[in-house]
């Protein structure tokens, strides 16, 4: 555990404490926010058919009237005092044993009310969005229960006070993400890729169990409130130890480095599913974790060091593999892997990071779920291939979805006055205020990033055309047009969050006061050589893509780092080594186990019994003179028996 | 003298039971079914009304204790705490389902309809009486009498091997139940030394003072009957045998009600009367415990028989059970009471759907299946639901008792519940698998040329109260767990011992959610 | 008096009807060996009661007299009987009750 500290130990301000009061006023509402997608999915999965023309307009209708709520008690958390924002709802007392009581509670402070509006308020752009995008499935009701479902699950997430309570809504929108990645489960892919994601998942989940097994046996509860307030007490081996078991949560639901795989298989699901749960909002859930739990990681360096250990090189990774797909999506995916790792890297530099990594989940949230849907738009059009080697060309037939996406592209790359400048760049700087290569792997990152966007966009809207034969592209209807508006908007403006240092006090009450490194070269020198990278990065993809013909088929003879990127630097190939081929063959190996050794002793001992009562039955011959015999044998050895013993 | 509440449940189905056996040949099996439907259902209102007047502070209560054998010391006593109501309670609630469930699956067994539901009404009075007993002659009795029903719901009703699973099942518990009565005599032989003459009332024996080498012997002697009940590796052979031959609905009552008294005993028998050789044995049960868990959830994952798959992750749900017993805390023994309770229900409710589905497609091997959710939504739907209880998704009821038994285990020892975690991945992998081959994918041909059929009404009546019952206990878990929680500390003050302190004290004021 | 010359006259017939039964088909022969066998031991019981002075003796000789009379009329019976059927008195050949 004696990992080389990355940072100079600062000396540590103790992290805040969890010290909500109760709702009042307008904050009774809170429940209400939780409570009406909730509804919605019952009443959308039960319905049945006869649901079926109206399932859409609810599934919309619950999400926006969340979202009013959201907003009201934002403004309402805005206009209370600073040390004023953090309110708790009693729901019930979920359940108790011996001194253990946990709490159904709602925590609503200004982290959860970031995540409240972000959760209702794209989640209900994507809602409308569906609408058109599942217009001709037959099952579009359920699809509608099932997002519903998981928004109620979403928000449990980020409204639990209590670690149980967080881990009911994680396993919820896990769920949520099961059903809706094999949406489409007359499709093998489709139903393994859900299965697939569920059960990293869960690998995951193993760390978050025990997390909380350990947080109750050094606090006595879980609740948020009541960790925060002695965690200083704790000893740092055990915060380290809590601190990587959350860590191991988060691995699995944000797909950071090693649990990563499932990410880019769940891009079999809908699209508006991938832009919602897959890039928005689920995926971003283990940076929630890890900025929610700043009360234990601030005060564990070691725990940190993981984080943005695993941070740096998932952030690697996702930006090669994005680099070698051909699948949009999948690019795409790659890219979230990506930028999460920018996040969770930044939640790793502690109280220096915890609001940046929130800021950039937030404009994140923007402009990948901008772009997801974007592509979903491209898919519409295209008839479904998401192959971009069949692209080329399409600015001109689809100018709305082009024009959108090229503002989430400029908010990606971090080109200002974009969302993604603003956030990203705070990130990089943070990030070499620590550590030079931290500060360097962030920096790659981003050039790296610059390449695969571009070249996403360049085979996409630009090039030539290598349509399939018959294929008319044409642009979505305004159902699916106006939430990719609306999404390009937030994608514009998201930087707007950081006017005046905005976020970094509005979230001091939850992560503390920020700590501020001076770097050698300014603040804006930093940003200035951000630029000069992402330009490098764009203008190698202008030179490989963009200023020579595009082959419609992938060639072959490519270098092994395009190999292994296209593999997905072989993540399920290690799993498939490591961990599935042993374990089926153990699993058969016990099979044969239990039938052989396990049952095979009892039946072994049930057949011996038969073999030896099988001899034994031949003495009885029927021949009465034998029988006489061994009776006069018998009461010989008697009597020579008691003869022995009375004269012995 | 109050109302004899226990005895008429115990009666009335056995008194049924009976008649219906020795009704005349004439009667039809539609009458049959409902005469026995009937009777559940009002046993099971019964149930319903002593656990309102139930009071979860009172401890053991509707007691009624005659003299019945004075020279042994057996009395005819029957009484519950909140462990026994809540067991009873998953008895009556469970036994009206599965005959709604069975309707048709008596018809061409051995004995017919009217042998069947016989059988099943036998079986719930004698379940009864199993969970009941407060004198541990008149629970050994019991114990050993509900052999008979399951016996030969088994041998008369099942698949094509069922005489040699049902012959199976009967060797290995009456195995286990011949060693318990070696324990059972060397009981009455230490307290006929008391001066009070010998007694095998609970309340009695609790007081006993054996000797530390005589009270491990008959802890282990109690111990390897409710291990072979309660299936534990390795003397879990016999339950994937038998629930593979037997009807879903005889299996449900096999594993979901009469497995439960092997680990029912183990808290009210071998906590309470040999707390010293609890405390001994405590290392060795959860290392079986452990094992069981993981090597019942791999057994799962490599079966391909939809009942064998299920009867493999009943020993995985066993394990986390005897888990929580044995690491002796409140927060394991309350999720270990609590999980006996879940896992009925959910385990039901996945063997019932899944029996719906052998019924229709006409084979149990799930690589012969696929496709399903496309032509049997509701099935495949409910089914589902019931997979995702028993992987212990949180909001369902088997999670909160998985988590309390895992954070019980932690208290115990780090390392126990590290191994025993690792049950939540592979129960997800056999559950989502199976999903995954059995539901979903284009399926077989023949599924477009012969399409199955979806839920009918009957079917989807008999499944939905449990399902609902999944999800309201999985919120809403307090009215069960306030039953539990005396009973809990008082086993613990019995057996010895303590809840370890937080190793950091919590600051005043600020703790436990501070809602007010 | 002494009882040596009895116990030893006791044990004589034993040790015959004892070879007797071990080595002879017939089963009327058996038959009266077994007689002879419980004869010798009822001689035995005699003498120690007179030598004993109690009647114990030749109580349990009432007895063993009472019972060979019941056992002859059941076993004389089925001889008769495996004679009638199978034309043979020979135990050797009644050996049907077997494994």
């Amino acid at each position: 555990m004696n990992a080389p500290a990355l940072m100079s130990a600062p000396l540590m301000h103790l992290p805040p404490v969890v010290d909500p009061s109760a709702t009042s006023g307008v904050f009774s509402l809170l429940w209400l926010v939780v409570a009406l997608p909730a509804l919605g999915a019952v009443v959308l999965l039960l319905a049945g058919k006869r649901a079926d023309a109206w399932a859409h307009l609810l599934g919309c209708a619950t999400v926006a009237i969340s979202f009013l709520i959201s907003l009201i008690l934002f403004f309402s958390l805005l206009g209370r005092g600073h040390g004023d924002r953090q309110v708790t709802q009693h729901l019930w007392t979920w359940f108790s044993a011996g001194h253990y009581t946990v709490n159904l509670d709602l925590l609503y402070d200004p982290l959860s009310a970031l995540f409240l509006l972000l959760i209702t308020g794209v989640g209900g752009i994507i809602h409308v969005y569906s609408i058109g995008y599942m217009e001709h499935d037959e099952r579009r009701r359920r699809f509608f229960g099932y997002l519903n479902l998981f928004v109620a699950a979403m928000l449990v997430l980020v409204l639990a006070s209590d670690y149980v309570g967080l881990f009911l809504g994680w396993e919820g929108v896990g769920l949520a993400s099961y059903l809706l990645i094999g949406f489409w489960q007359h499709k093998p892919s489709a139903a393994a890729a859900a299965k697939k994601a569920f059960v990293i998942n869960r690998v995951g989940d193993m760390g978050l169990f025990l997390g909380s097994a350990l947080i109750f046996v050094t606090f006595g509860s879980t609740s948020f409130a009541a960790v925060s307030a002695s965690s200083h007490q704790a000893s740092s081996g055990t915060l380290t130890v809590i601190g990587l078991l959350l860590l191991l949560g988060a691995c699995g639901k944000s797909a950071q480095f090693p649990l990563q795989t499932w990410l880019l298989d769940a891009m079999e699901g809908p699209t508006p599913v991938s832009a919602l749960i897959h890039a928005a909002t689920m995926v971003t859930a283990g940076v929630y974790l890890i900025v929610r739990s700043n009360f234990i990681f601030s005060l564990s360096e070691n725990a940190r060091t993981a984080v943005i250990v695993i941070g740096c090189i998932t952030l690697l990774m996702g930006a090669v593999i994005g680099c070698a797909k051909d699948d949009i999506k999948k690019a795409l995916a790659g890219s979230t892997m990506s930028q999460i790792g920018y996040m969770v890297l930044a939640a790793g530099l502690g109280p220096a990071g915890y609001a940046f990594a929130i800021f950039h989940l937030l404009t994140h949230g923007f402009f990948k779920a901008n772009m997801f849907l974007g592509a979903g738009s491209v898919m519409h059009g295209m008839d479904d291939d998401v192959n971009m080697r069949h692209y080329g060309a399409l600015r001109k037939a689809m100018p709305v979805t082009f024009a959108t996406f090229a503002i989430g592209y400029l908010a990606i790359l971090g080109v200002p006055p974009f969302a993604g400048f603003w956030s990203k760049d705070k990130i990089i700087e943070a990030a070499f205020g620590q550590n030079f290569v931290v500060g360097l792997c962030t920096l790659v990152g981003a050039g790296v990033t610059a390449f695969y966007m571009t070249r996403l966009m360049l085979m996409t809207f630009e090039t030539s055309k290598r349509w399939e034969k018959g294929m008319h592209p044409h642009e979505s209807p305004k159902v699916m047009t106006n939430p990719l508006k609306s999404l390009a908007t937030l994608s514009a403006l998201g930087g707007l969050f950081l006017v005046n240092g905005w976020i970094t006090t509005w979230l001091t009450p939850v992560v503390g006061e920020r700590v501020e490194h001076s770097l050698a070269v300014g603040s804006i020198g930093m940003s200035l050589i951000a630029l000069v990278v992402v330009g490098i990065g764009v203008a190698v993809a202008w030179q490989l893509v963009g200023s020579r013909p595009v082959p419609r088929v992938a060639p072959e003879n490519v270098s092994v780092f395009t190999r292994a990127a296209r593999a997905d630097l072989y993540g399920d190939a290690v799993n498939d080594e490591v961990v599935i081929k042993p374990g089926v063959a153990g699993i058969r190996g016990l099979g044969v186990f239990d039938g052989s050794v396990v049952d095979g002793i009892v039946q072994g001992l049930a057949a011996s019994l038969t073999a030896i009562s099988v001899k034994l039955r031949l003495v009885q011959n029927g021949f009465v003179r034998s029988y006489a015999l061994a009776v006069l044998a018998g009461a010989l050895i008697v009597i020579f028996a008691m003869l022995a013993v009375n004269f012995s | 003298m109050s109302f004899p509440w226990l005895t008429v449940m115990l009666a009335v189905p056995v008194v049924v039971a009976l008649a219906l056996a020795f009704a005349p040949k004439s009667i039809s099996a539609t009458t049959v079914k409902q005469i026995a439907l009937g009777t559940s259902l009002v046993v099971l209102v019964l149930g319903i009304v002593m656990a309102i007047r139930f009071d979860n502070n009172g401890g053991m209560q509707f007691t009624e204790t005659h003299d019945w054998i004075k020279t042994f010391g057996a009395h005819y006593a029957l009484g519950v705490d909140g462990l026994g109501l809540s067991l009873v309670l998953l008895t009556v609630i469970l036994t009206p389902v599965v005959i709604l469930a069975s309707w048709n699956d008596g018809d061409e067994g051995r004995w017919g309809p009217k042998g069947f539901f016989a059988w099943i009404l036998a079986l719930e009075g004698l379940a009864v009486g199993v969970f009941a007993a407060t004198d541990v002659f008149l629970f050994y009795i019991f114990f050993e009498a509900t052999l008979i029903p399951i016996y030969f719901l088994v041998g008369g009703y099942g698949g094509p091997n069922r005489a040699k699973a049902a012959v199976k099942f009967l060797l290995y518990n009456l195995f286990g139940g011949l060693v318990m009565l070696a324990a059972v005599i060397a009981l009455y032989v230490e307290s006929a030394k008391a001066t009070s003459g010998p007694s095998y009332l609970l309340s009695d024996l609790s007081h006993l003072h054996v000797g530390t080498d005589v009270g491990r012997w008959m802890f282990l002697g109690f111990m390897v009957a409710f291990v072979v009940k309660a299936p534990l590796f390795p003397l879990h052979t016999w339950l994937a045998d038998t629930c593979e031959e037997a009807t879903p609905g005889t299996s449900v009552l096999l594993v979901s009600v009469l497995d439960k008294i092997g680990s029912f005993g183990m808290v009210r028998f071998c906590l309470v009367l040999f707390p010293e050789a609890s405390r001994w044995a405590t290392p060795a049960v959860v290392v079986l415990a452990v094992i069981s868990i993981i090597y019942g959830a791999l057994m799962a994952i490599g079966s391909d028989n939809i009942p064998r798959l299920i009867a493999y992750t009943s020993v995985s749900h066993f394990g986390f059970i005897v888990l929580g017993i044995f690491v002796l805390n409140s927060q394991g023994l309350s999720g270990a009471n609590l999980y006996m309770f879940n896992h009925g229900l959910s385990t039901a409710a996945l063997f019932l759907i899944g029996g719906f589905l052998i019924s229709r497609k006409g084979t149990a091997s799930i690589s012969r299946m696929g496709g399903i959710e496309k032509v049997a939504p509701v099935l495949a739907g409910l089914f589902l639901v019931s997979g995702l209880a028993t992987l212990s998704l949180p909001g369902l009821s088997p999670f909160i008792s998985e988590f309390l038994v895992i954070v019980g285990a932690f208290v115990y020892s780090p390392w126990a519940a590290a191994f025993a975690v690792t049950g939540i991945v592979l129960a997800a992998l056999y559950i989502l698998v199976m999903y995954q081959r059995m539901m979903t994918g284009p399926g077989p041909e023949e599924i477009a040329s012969s399409p199955i059929s979806d839920l009918n009404l009957r079917e989807i009546v008999s499944v939905v109260p449990v399902i609902a019952l999944i999800v309201l206990l999985g919120f809403f878990p307090k009215p069960l767990l306030d039953m539990l929680n005396p009973g809990v500390q008082h086993s613990l003050v019995q057996v010895g011992a303590h809840d370890p302190t937080p190793t950091v004290p919590l600051s005043g004021g600020s703790g436990e959610g501070g809602s007010k | 008096m002494s009882v040596a010359p009895f116990i030893v006259l006791s044990a004589i017939l034993f040790t015959i009807g004892c070879v007797g039964v071990l080595t002879r088909r017939n089963a009327i022969v058996v038959f009266m060996c077994v007689e002879l066998m419980l004869n010798a031991s009822n001689l035995a019981l005699v003498t120690f009661a007179r030598a004993n002075g109690n009647l114990d003796g030749q109580i349990a000789a009432f007895f063993v007299m009472v019972v060979a009379a019941a056992e002859v009329v059941v076993g004389l019976a089925i001889i008769m009987n495996i004679f009638r059927t199978r034309r043979s008195a020979s135990v050797d050949d009644a050996s049907l009750l077997k494994y």
